[in-house]
């Protein structure tokens, strides 16, 4: 599904990326876990086809980016901390707005499924500037497969949740992993990425420093070593 | 520390040599205007300080093109070393303008095509000066200001044609007559003024190279103080 | 959700030819661009109250009397224009960075272009909008007859050109520190030469001169707009991405 090799991203002089090598196959979750400024959400813009690496190759569902960036995105879904939602229209609105774009087949059917799924039904035609945190993210979670992704991408999605609404995205990222999505989250909170994820990729100083499948390590083991690794 | 290029060693000479020798031409060689008197050699300088800003803001785009299309970074490094120098040399060209204008038409100021043309290729200046300090992410200063270098650069031209056509139209009499036309009389006029043409030409590239060597080496500097700290760490 | 097993093949293949999915996404970016602004009106509400404001404030700077009033008109109502639309363009992007919706467009499966062009259509309708309560407005307070043809015909040709290089223009602009303010700074300087023949085409058809002779600054206003017009769309993914 994804495979990176020696990705480089510069911030004008200064490296973000050094030579990152990244493989996920089909049906995988992914958590890369690191302190800020690692590197997490550029790596993510990347995978994402929203930024250019410097140097390295990238094959995302098949196709070359950024060459192939327009068979990517179809293919993709992301989540974001922001919400990429419009405050000024209803839930719906936006979900219409984003099928229209994707050229979503069935839309009213396929808009009824996902807000179903999001349990916002009773918010449907609620202006998503009256949202909570929460509730956008749910929304955003609509959006993000509307189009029915085979790959997600999620950068830190639990920041600013309540652990209600966290515990809630959980429950929704289990299910849409369970139907044979490929997810790839970011975050800086070990413990749920280890909970989450079959798989957990330590970013740190712009490269990959270690990688643990489930249940190759005790979560506790996981901590101490994170904080042994970024303490230098 | 990287030693001057010999080659920028000889340009640097050269350079000199031409200033000397253009300053000996206008100010002693040509003659003497009959209708404007000494002031008008000012136009040895006016007209080739305008030549630089024109060729300067003419680089900048062209290499905020190629910045765009082959994402090297010494494009974006010769775009602004150029704009830097071209901002100096239309202000020159403006305030010197000004200086031969007070006269001959007694006024500092006409709204006469070239010079509307000048003063808005000064703010287009400005303007892409502006952007690039108001962007922190140096790939995107870059590229913003390649975008607007490009689209400035079109538009200058356009606005000197919109407003000669106007006055094609509706025809305006100011002053003496048209400098350009009645200034060139004599030939050696023509020898000091191309002259001066060929040594601004000389000094915008010499002090183009100057600049993006100035460029190179502070970025080698910062290069060096990142992998120092990176090393304490 | 049932339909999970013909899923597969509903976004692998394009559906319709490229040209109708280009031009539903244009025609989805500029319903969303109106349907939003229908909610809150903030945008069109404060490209006309301030609007309004400019010509009340030359009212009182120019000498509007009947006389200097016909040559003047023209003038007033372009500055007049320009003004207000940078409030729109800046509305306008700033729509986008608001809850990082530009990046779910950036995600969308098709040419940055049409994302350029669905904000230059619902810009300019915005902008013609405004134009259209002014002029009669206009009209109303100072006794001129606005209503000649040809003038409303400079009148979309000029903000079309004002438009396609100031969306671009705002894109950058608020992606910058100086944000908003430094709309004005980069644009007014680059649209020049769609501002000049507007101008002079406008004053030329209020003092009803000869057709023949405005014609040129029409012919001229047209190309720059598709001068301007191909060079943004061409850039504009520079802006945009990353």
């Amino acid at each position: 599904m994804i495979e990176a090799r020696h990705i480089v991203k510069h911030y004008g002089l200064k490296p973000v990326l050094r030579e990152v090598d990244f493989m996920v196959d089909s049906g995988e979750f992914v958590a890369i876990v690191g302190p800020n400024g690692a590197g997490k959400t550029t790596f993510l813009r990347i995978l994402a086809s929203l930024a250019r690496p410097n140097a390295g190759t990238l094959r995302v569902a098949g196709f070359v980016l950024p060459a192939q960036a327009i068979d990517v995105r179809r293919r993709i879904g992301m989540l974001s901390h922001q919400a990429l939602l419009y405050g000024d229209l209803t839930a719906e609105e936006n979900l219409r707005f984003y099928g229209r774009m994707y050229a979503v087949q069935n839309l009213e059917a396929c808009i009824h499924d996902a807000i179903r799924l999001v349990g916002l039904q009773r918010r449907r035609r609620d202006l998503v500037r009256r949202f909570s945190r929460g509730m956008q993210q749910r929304l955003a979670i609509a959006r993000a497969i509307l189009h029915e992704p085979e790959l997600l991408l999620l950068d830190e999605p639990h920041t600013g949740l309540d652990p209600d609404a966290a515990a809630m995205l959980d429950g929704l990222l289990r299910e849409v992993t369970q139907r044979g999505r490929t997810i790839v989250m970011t975050s800086h909170d070990l413990q749920r990425a280890s909970d989450l994820a079959t798989r957990v990729d330590f970013l740190f100083r712009g490269k990959i420093a270690a990688s643990f499948k489930q249940g190759e390590i005790e979560t506790q083991r996981l901590l101490e070593m994170y904080r042994s690794v970024t303490r230098g | 520390m990287e030693p001057m290029p010999k080659q920028l060693k000889i340009l640097n000479w050269l350079t000199i040599a031409l200033v000397a020798a253009g300053l000996y031409l206008a100010i002693w060689y040509a003659p003497r205007e009959a209708i404007m008197g000494e002031v008008q050699r000012v136009f040895y300088f006016h007209v080739a300080a305008g030549w630089v800003g024109a060729l300067a803001f003419l680089v900048a785009a062209l290499s905020g093109a190629l910045f765009l299309i082959r994402r090297e970074r010494r494009w974006d490094r010769v775009a602004m070393s150029s704009v830097e120098i071209g901002v100096v040399f239309t202000f020159i060209n403006i305030v010197s303008g000004s200086i031969w204008a007070r006269p001959i038409w007694n006024t500092w100021w006409t709204w006469d095509p070239r010079l509307v043309t000048a003063t808005v290729m000064a703010l287009v200046y400005l303007a892409y000066i502006m952007l690039r300090q108001s962007v922190d992410d140096p790939d995107r200063r870059a590229r913003f200001a390649a975008v607007y270098s490009i689209l400035g650069f079109i538009s200058v031209p356009l606005t000197f044609l919109s407003i000669r056509i106007f006055r094609s139209i509706h025809p305006v009499v100011f002053g003496a007559g048209d400098a350009l036309s009645s200034g060139m009389s004599s030939p050696r006029m023509q020898v000091a003024f191309f002259f001066s043409l060929l040594t601004f030409s000389f000094i915008y590239g010499t002090l183009l190279w100057h600049r993006l060597r100035l460029q190179h080496l502070s970025e080698k500097l910062e290069i060096q103080k990142m992998k120092m700290l990176s090393a304490e760490n | 959700m049932a339909k999970r097993v013909e899923s597969d093949s509903k976004i692998s293949k394009p559906r319709g030819s490229s040209l109708r999915v280009y031009l539903r996404v244009i025609g989805a970016i500029v319903w969303k661009d109106i349907a939003a602004e229908l909610r809150n009106r903030q945008m069109i509400s404060a490209m006309l109250v301030f609007a309004l404001l400019v010509v009340l404030i030359f009212n009182f700077a120019l000498e509007l009397d009947i006389v200097t009033r016909d040559s003047v008109t023209s003038g007033v109502l372009w500055v007049t224009f320009a003004f207000a639309g940078t409030l729109g363009l800046n509305r306008s992007a700033a729509m986008e960075e608001d809850r990082g919706c530009l990046d779910g467009l950036l995600l969308v499966p098709i040419d940055r272009s049409a994302l350029y062009f669905g904000k230059v259509i619902g810009n300019v309708l915005f902008l013609l909008i405004v134009e259209a309560i002014i002029l009669p407005l206009y009209s109303v307070l100072y006794n001129v007859n606005l209503f000649v043809p040809g003038l409303l015909l400079v009148i979309v040709l000029g903000s079309w050109g004002y438009v396609a290089v100031g969306t671009l223009m705002a894109a950058m602009a608020l992606q910058t520190r100086m944000r908003d303010v430094l709309l004005p700074i980069l644009l007014f300087p680059v649209v020049l030469p769609v501002l000049i023949p507007a101008l002079k085409a406008s004053n030329a058809f209020l003092q009803a001169f000869e057709v023949g002779d405005i014609m040129l600054w029409i012919n001229l206003l047209i190309a720059y707009d598709l001068i301007f017009t191909t060079i943004a769309f061409l850039v504009f993914e520079y802006v945009v991405e990353e």
